[in-house]
């Protein structure tokens, strides 16, 4: 579906991504992660056309789609979610729903996709998408309109961050049962373990580099098995160091 | 009446038939039709053009329209409208003017409005302007706004500039008793080289009166408009001024505010914001699959909605 062929981005003398090779197959749920900085959400803007790389391939559904403009991918069939979603003083949440699915939706298909991301569609559907709504309702909205658009495949960038840990849960529902809906292929930006979780495939992302790509069975032992994990004290155990004792 | 002045009447009081209620619509300085209610009654002034408009108290659920067109150049209409609305009477009134200038002589329209609403009286009042026509003499709307609001009296007046004005100055004063309120939201929009001038001067001379004044634009092209308020709070009351504007092309926005305290429990506040359309705001619509052009327009429409 997806072909990243030697992609390179940099800016201000750093190189940001170096020759990124990478393949996405359709109908999988991908998740990259990576320490921060290490170019995850560039490599996401570059798909959807936002930023354009310095050299390298793009190619879509068989076409490439290197020189497209944002608007052309998205009628292609790319769908992006932002990590800090805009604010528009005047369009309500029906009018970016609305024009997320192409054309004048069904209202009760409008509060289905609220609904899916916990928002009650009565009080939010006329509701403008400005500053008086809170980052954790915006991240929420940009997420509908992203179900609303239906993608053939759907790009989040940290859709975790702003979003509270009740509502979390709630999100790996909403990604699991958009990849059954839509039956597109989902990539996910995140740092989450539970988003990791959830994945097909995970993609290792570190200094602008592709360090590991593989099932996410192979990459969570590889991943986490390098890590040590956090050694909890036990209640009659002392500090080795910094202890108040 | 032919298709012209019916699409003028639609476009600013979406007028398609005889309206329900009380109406006087007046064209090219004269009224050409009118109607009074049991509880409403419009009389023609006797020492200048006009009309009065009198409500009686508690009338409720009722509307009146009085929406004027213009449809010859070289004509300079100046009329007075008062308005008095009885004690708890709650009623919507309809006004604006439509200009249609094929001539290159100038049009012109200047409304002064005066609204004297008793106490507990509500409104809903609706104004709406639009300029059309092939000719190059200036469509001038010039309306003046002119609110005394008794004690507990409200009023939410809805201003509208849809297009096709090549000069406008809109004043509004505005007077208020205790308890009262406004509600004020405006939209203008300008291109080429209009000017349009907006100007706002609210007395909060009663306890707990509150004013909300919205103002939202567009300047496109080689455009200037001006913003001026000036709320005087001068004893315990709320007042609260927002002012957005989206500026495009060559054209140029100033917005001169002024919230002036007199008194130790008065609680003011002014936003003001001016800008081109920020370019994430485009980006993210293109991202939905719109293009510039589309997502601009989006964005403007939403924005004077």
């Amino acid at each position: 579906m997806l072909e990243l062929i030697d992609i390179c981005f940099s800016r201000d003398r750093k190189n940001i991504l170096k020759n990124i090779n990478l393949k996405i197959d359709n109908n999988k749920m991908v998740v990259i992660t990576g320490p921060n900085g290490s170019g995850k959400s560039t490599l996401a803007k570059i798909i959807m056309g936002i930023e354009k790389p310095d050299s390298g391939k793009i190619i879509f559904d068989g076409k490439d789609i290197t020189n497209l403009s944002i608007t052309e991918r998205a009628k292609f069939g790319i769908g992006f979610a932002f990590q800090q979603p805009v604010r528009f003083k005047g369009l309500t949440v029906r009018d970016l729903i609305e024009i997320s699915a192409g054309n004048s939706i069904k209202v009760c298909d409008a509060c289905d996709v609220l609904a899916d991301v916990g928002l009650c569609a009565q009080e939010y559907l006329n509701r403008e998408v400005n500053a008086e709504l809170s980052g954790g309702e915006l991240k929420r909205i940009e997420i509908a309109m992203l179900a609303a658009k239906k993608s053939k495949l759907t790009i989040f960038d940290e859709p975790e961050a702003g979003i509270d840990l009740w509502s979390f849960n709630n999100l790996i529902s909403v990604f699991e049962k958009m990849h059954d809906d839509i039956k597109g292929s989902i990539l996910i930006i995140s740092h989450q373990e539970k988003i990791l979780e959830i994945a097909d495939e995970i993609v290792l992302v570190k200094n602008g580099k592709i360090e590991m790509h593989g099932t996410k069975d192979e990459m969570l032992s590889n991943i986490f098995g390098k890590i040590k994990p956090c050694h909890k004290l036990d209640k009659n155990e002392k500090c080795s160091k910094g202890g108040t004792n | 009446m032919d298709k012209l002045e019916k699409d003028l009447l639609k476009k600013i009081a979406d007028i398609e038939k005889t309206p329900m209620g009380a109406y006087n619509i007046r064209e090219n300085g004269k009224g050409i039709a009118r109607n009074t209610t049991a509880n409403i009654d419009i009389v023609t002034k006797e020492d200048k053009p006009g009309i009065d408009i009198i409500v009686k108290p508690n009338t409720k659920n009722e509307s009146i329209h009085i929406p004027v067109i213009l449809t010859q150049g070289g004509l300079n209409d100046l009329v007075y409208n008062d308005f008095y609305i009885g004690e708890n009477a709650d009623v919507v009134i309809v006004a604006g003017c439509g200009i249609h200038n094929n001539t290159c002589d100038t049009a012109e329209h200047d409304g002064i409005h005066t609204f004297h609403l008793a106490k507990g009286a509500k409104i809903k009042y609706i104004e709406k302007h639009y300029g059309e026509g092939e000719g190059t003499g200036d469509r001038i709307l010039n309306p003046q706004t002119i609110i005394n609001l008794d004690e507990n009296a409200s009023m939410e007046m809805e201003s509208v500039q849809i297009k096709g004005v090549s000069s406008t100055v809109r004043e509004t004063f505005a007077n208020m008793k205790k308890g009262s309120s406004l509600v004020i939201s405006e939209r203008i929009m300008t291109t080429g080289k209009q000017f349009a001038k907006t100007v706002f001067d609210v007395n909060l001379d009663g306890e707990d009166s509150s004013v909300h004044v919205a103002s939202r634009s567009v300047a496109e092209d080689d455009s200037l408009q001006e913003f001026i308020s000036n709320v005087k709070g001068n004893t315990k009351c709320f007042g609260h001024v927002e002012c957005d504007a989206i500026v495009m092309g060559n054209a140029r926005v100033i917005s001169d505010p002024k919230i002036e305290a007199n008194n130790v429990d008065a609680s003011l506040i002014h936003e003001a914001a001016i800008g081109k359309i920020a370019g994430e705001q485009l980006t993210k619509l293109m991202t939905l699959g719109l293009t510039e052009k589309e997502a601009e327009e989006q964005i403007i429409n939403g924005f004077l909605k």
